[in-house]
């Protein structure tokens, strides 16, 4: 039986979040206190050895972001944490924010310490006013406590914490365009090279973390590395926040250990699908993210073995659809979403998701032919080969790995026909 | 026109953000909540702009890319239907139906009254009580027919 | 300098560090294609043609944002970057109306070229080009936003080089567009019609609103005397409008091919370039003498002076009352020259051919009616001229050298100079020099106020009185020097102020294809055209000295201010 851990999640509920008190009982700030105990390259070394891999979806070892920014000797640095949790059935970051702030914001001020950086931004997506309030709550209690601002601690070490919002672009989520967002201007990514490391927030050089990823520091500097990384895998350290959605009995957010399998998130946590439905797919790593069938279920959460599967961790969102849902008109949905959020800058992005939109359209209405395969090829590997930043690389991924496993079902809709019923083919319908 | 915020108010939400350009996303956002009728007017850009020192033509692109500001006037109430896939998959299709039969009004429209803007929005991060419905910060969530006309009700009365 | 070496398409090649592999690739003699790349301006990597596979990367790499680095391969030819190129280009004109026929960009399309060179024939996606409305409120620039590529130019020269920012990018996804703010009409915007907007653009999304038509109406029409003058940049530039190039001088040829199309008249604004320098020349002196606002600015371009106006009205004292040559010609052909010939300022029709689309607005502007009539009708850009040319069939390159009329067509290299940056300075430094000194100028080439650089600075030392002048070309050198103005910095007694980069050898009317190479060349054009002539300084030119003795008297004087002068609007 699949168990969840308690490891990040561990005071979810049982401490008030505007409460140092409570944070202090439940063991806050030690990690905080040891660290200024600890060379900054010792501290490196331990978020190494946890093989905590980036949080927020791409999956980039954390430690080596932090080597590399720690090897670039220009100051200021910055330190901005990313909760701009965008990917549609991703909401653990949100639990994060909203019930255990004051541990973020430790997890900032470490790294704070590391780079030697005066200030961190955490920058909070517009849809999340509350989260921004619990914030920024948190951070004036820590301010007046001695935990943010000048001399923390009585040490030489200042760290002043800002909370700013977004205000509604999922393309915001990419490290670079959330820097431009930060700066004030609209969402749209920056060229790569150079690296944010080097060239960041103002043009400075810049660690941009996600929530949970910077959440998770706190227990990686109070018990070691390796002690973290002994929850998961040889490949990927510690523990996950998955986030259950669509036709599940139980959607939620659970922590769980690296290992754990998709099937027993599923059907032992999530207690399965509902209404006696069959499981048709499962899309992991939120709208980004590629979909399969039941087939995959047994492949473990860790970046190795699902990369193995051709999948990948993403987010930690799992969205099960159950057989009542037509695959094309999922990926109609997916598609949608894209062409909504793509910022327009990169030709591939812009004009290549408009037209799978169209074709896809073709196909629930029943007048798509063969040929559309074709196009829909081409433009999805332009994009995922040559469009400009990771939206416009991925935006086609949920469409093509849904040919790939469900083809018949879009052939039988260029005969007129959807087996769940929900394509009219009526021109223009919906 | 600037019908219910004034120029006094635009300039003291300016300046509690020390004029500064990195924070107009807040500023534009308070801007279009005082504004009572949930939009930045183009008058209030043209102070923006002016005080933080940038042209109009950055202060529009930052208004008309992000996708929760707008130019014009909407309802006291917006009614954000999430239409990401896991609420597509729970049905937010017939939520969207209920609540456009429930205040008669198509989504993208506004009520008569101005009381009230039915729209789409990308997730909010209510997936685990998804159908859901965001009216400013509140989420509502596993909405029916009943629950939805509750909603409705509710705001109706808040909103008299 | 640091040599970095790679391999492209498995030829080594060898080139200074911070390179980019398109750079790179054009040394090792392989043509990447490019739209939203500019040779003057920073990268966008927005329009995806570029894409080249290094090995090590998953993902395709712009190779116009991409620097070489040591021991990179790079390839530039396979079925995958073929493939992603082309359905980047068909997805682009699937998005575009493809009126190229009828297009005023046709032939000199960067898009169509592309399409050419990447062999596209047939577009597979469904055609989706967008509905906005086209822009043509103003006098001087047409916008048509359904062909924009949406590569970024345009929006770049506005901000980062003008600093004027009339127009931006707006919008996401498939509404990403760039257009002026609340979409207004780009009168009711910033913009000072400056047109290095035009210049730019690869497609014919924004343009010079064409007055052939009024042109050709006016030399068809038996009752006008028709008059063209020319001004100093064009001659050095409408040689490339027949594949001459750049650089090419065609002085004239021009005259040839303007007679040819019937003009009655083919003068030159060179002309009334000496006679501004006998105006604001003494309207310097003036000021120094009698403790006038200094430093005094130049008041010849049109673009200028729209930023002045919106931009900086409280330094509007600072400006020269002196009308732009353009409008001191035209202003005169209608008296002076209406008079001596006793020809109706009624019929007569004066055309002016610009390098500049703000000469355009110019011309329209209300208080621009000295004569009692418009004083300039019509203005053409030397592009409009090279397509009138072409309509006729005249092939500039292979004409016989004409001569402009007199006396409206007698100039000096001092008017000739004007078409580049610091030359107005430099004209005026000849004659300010003279005239105070009353000696002759040994050496007469101030070579210290020319060139491509954004400000120039020098002393002049006039018999023993030394003064700081300064010239700034682009609106954003000239903000700098505003700047300093306004904080009482520099101490400059006089400021030329060109509002196109490099000065109207740059203007937003010359041919398609304008960078700083093209620049350049035609810079030693004009200077080349100012040795050439036999009188370099203003005050010699004998016209002029004509025009003063029996027409407007004396610099400064009544008519002078009648005619060749004007005030300025606070635009704010």
């Amino acid at each position: 039986m699949a168990k969840t851990v308690k490891l990040l999640s561990e005071n979810f509920g049982k401490i008030r979040p505007d409460s140092l008190e409570d944070y202090l009982n439940a063991g806050g700030f030690e990690a905080l206190k040891k660290a200024f105990t600890m060379k900054p390259l010792d501290i490196i070394e331990e978020v190494k050895k946890s093989k905590l891999m980036g949080r927020g979806g791409a999956g980039y070892p954390t430690g080596s972001k932090w080597e590399q920014l720690y090897r670039i000797e220009k100051f200021p640095k910055y330190i901005v944490c990313n909760a701009d949790e965008g990917e549609p059935g991703t909401f653990k970051d949100k639990l994060i924010l909203n019930y255990d702030p004051m541990k973020l914001i430790e997890g900032m001020i470490i790294a704070g310490y590391v780079f030697n950086s005066n200030h961190g931004y955490i920058y909070i997506r517009g849809e999340y006013p509350d989260s921004q309030n619990i914030m920024q709550t948190a951070a004036d209690v820590l301010e007046k406590t001695g935990y943010l601002g000048e001399n923390i601690l009585g040490s030489d070490f200042s760290f002043h914490l800002h909370v700013r919002t977004g205000a509604g672009a999922y393309v915001c989520g990419e490290n670079s365009t959330l820097l431009n967002s930060l700066e004030g201007k609209a969402g749209r990514p920056r060229k790569k090279p150079p690296h944010l490391a080097e060239v960041g927030l103002f043009e400075l050089p810049t660690l941009v973390n996600n929530v949970e990823s910077l959440a998770n520091i706190p227990y990686i500097v109070l018990n070691g590395g390796d002690k973290y990384a002994s929850f998961g895998t040889e490949a990927s350290g510690g523990t996950k926040l998955v986030c259950l959605s669509g036709n599940v009995v139980n959607r939620g957010v659970y922590e769980v250990r690296f290992g754990t399998t998709l099937r027993e998130i599923i059907y032992e946590l999530g207690g399965g699908v509902p209404n006696g439905r069959k499981l048709k797919l499962v899309q992991i790593g939120g709208s980004s993210g590629p979909c399969f069938d039941e087939t995959l279920l047994d492949t473990p959460l860790c970046y190795d073995a699902t990369w193995k599967n051709g999948i990948t961790v993403g987010s930690g969102a799992l969205l099960v659809v159950d057989d009542s849902n037509c695959v094309v008109d999922f990926v109609k949905c997916i598609t949608e979403f894209f062409v909504h959020e793509s910022c327009g800058k990169c030709t591939l992005c812009r004009e290549g998701n408009k037209q799978l939109l169209k074709i896809i359209n073709k196909f629930t209405e029943g007048t798509a032919s063969e040929k559309d395969f074709d196009a829909i090829r081409r433009i999805s590997d332009a994009m995922t080969n040559g469009a400009f930043c990771g939206l416009g690389e991925t935006a086609s991924r949920a469409l093509t790995t849904c040919l790939e496993y469900f083809k018949d079902e879009f052939e039988e809709h260029i005969n007129g026909k959807c087996r769940a019923g929900v394509c009219s083919f009526e021109k223009g319908g919906e | 026109m600037m019908e219910k915020i004034r120029a006094q108010e635009v300039y003291g939400i300016i300046n509690k953000h020390n004029k500064s350009k990195e924070q107009i996303l807040s500023i534009l956002l308070e801007i279009q909540e005082a504004s009572g009728r949930n939009y930045v007017p183009e008058e209030c850009a043209q102070i923006v702009a002016q005080e933080l020192g940038l042209s109009l033509s950055k202060v529009y692109d930052v208004l008309t890319f992000y996708a929760m500001f707008s130019l014009k006037p909407r309802g006291k109430y917006i009614l954000e239907i999430c239409k990401s896939a896991p609420c597509h998959v729970n049905g937010s299709k017939n939520v969207r139906d209920m609540f456009e039969k429930e205040l008669g009004i198509s989504i993208g429209e506004t009520t008569e009254d101005n009381m009230f803007t039915l729209q789409y929005s990308s997730c909010f991060g209510a997936c685990d009580i998804a159908p859901a419905v965001k009216i400013g910060g509140k989420v509502y969530g596993n909405l029916n027919e009943q629950k939805v006309k509750e909603i409705v009700d509710l705001y109706r009365k808040e909103g008299q | 300098m640091k040599m970095v070496n790679l391999k492209i398409d498995n030829v080594n090649v060898s080139v200074p560090a911070g390179t980019s592999i398109l750079d790179a690739a054009k040394e090792a003699g392989i043509k990447i294609p490019t739209l939203c790349y500019h040779p003057d301006m920073p990268f966008t990597a927005s329009c995806r043609l570029c894409l080249v596979q290094i090995k090590g990367k998953r993902k395709l790499q712009p190779s116009c944002a991409t620097p070489v680095k040591e021991n990179m391969e790079v390839i530039t030819n396979n079925p995958m970057i073929r493939e992603a190129r082309k359905t980047a280009l068909e997805l682009l004109l699937a998005n575009h109306p493809m009126e190229c026929p009828v297009c005023i960009k046709n032939n000199k399309c960067e898009l169509q070229r592309l399409a050419q060179e990447l062999n596209i024939t047939d577009i597979t996606f469904e055609k989706c080009s967008d509905m906005l409305p086209i822009d043509d409120q103003n006098p001087a620039i047409v916008r048509e936003p359904n062909k924009c590529v949406k590569c970024g130019r345009c929006v770049e020269v506005c901000h980062e080089v003008q600093t004027v920012g009339a127009i931006n990018t707006a919008y996401r996804s498939g509404e990403y567009n760039v257009c002026t703010a609340f979409q207004k009409p780009l009168a009711e915007s910033e913009c000072v019609f400056c047109g290095q907007c035009v210049n730019v653009c690869p497609v014919g999304a924004i343009y010079e609103k064409d007055d052939t038509q009024k042109v050709w109406d006016a030399l068809n029409d038996p009752d006008k005397f028709v008059i063209v003058q020319t001004a100093p940049a064009i001659r050095a530039s409408l040689g490339e409008e027949f594949g001459m190039d750049p650089g090419s001088l065609v002085t004239g040829q021009m005259v040839t091919a303007l007679r040819n199309l019937g003009f009655d008249r083919v003068f030159d604004t060179d002309f009334t370039a000496d006679l501004t320098i006998i105006e604001e020349g003494n309207e310097l002196l003036e000021r120094l003498e009698n403790n006038g606002v200094l430093p005094m600015i130049t008041s010849c371009s049109p673009g200028w002076i729209n930023f002045i106006e919106k931009f900086y009205p409280e330094l509007l004292q600072h400006l020269s009352s002196c009308k732009s040559p353009q409008q001191m010609f035209g202003a005169l052909a209608k008296t002076y020259y209406a008079q001596k010939e006793n020809i109706s300022p009624e019929k007569m029709f004066v055309v002016s051919v610009m390098p500049c689309t703000a000469k355009k607005y110019e011309a329209a502007r209300p208080e621009m009616n000295s004569s009692g009539y418009r004083d300039v009708d019509v203005v053409l850009t030397t592009r409009e001229l090279g397509r009138m040319l072409k309509e006729a069939g005249i092939n500039l390159a292979i004409l016989e050298p004409g001569k402009f009329d007199e006396p409206l067509g007698i100039s000096t290299g001092a008017g000739a100079i004007f078409g580049t940056s610091g030359g107005v300075m430099e004209a005026a430094l000849r004659t300010v020099y003279e005239v105070v000194t009353g000696k002759e100028l040994e050496n007469i080439d101030f070579t210290d106020v020319r060139g491509l650089e954004g400000i120039k600075e020098a002393e002049v030392d006039i018999d023993g009185t030394k003064i700081k002048i300064a010239v700034a070309n682009s609106l954003k050198n000239a903000r700098e020097l505003l700047e300093m103005v306004k904080s009482g910095k520099g101490d400059y007694k006089f400021i030329e102020v060109m509002c196109c980069p490099g000065g109207c050898i740059g203007g937003g009317g010359q041919p398609y294809g304008t960078n700083n190479e093209t620049k350049q060349k035609r810079m030693q054009a004009i200077y080349k055209e100012d040795k050439n002539m036999k009188i370099r300084k203003s005050h010699k030119n004998p016209a002029v000295c004509e025009l003063y003795e029996d027409f407007l008297g004396k610099p400064l004087g009544y008519k002078s201010h009648k005619l060749l002068h004007t005030y300025y609007t606070p635009k704010k």
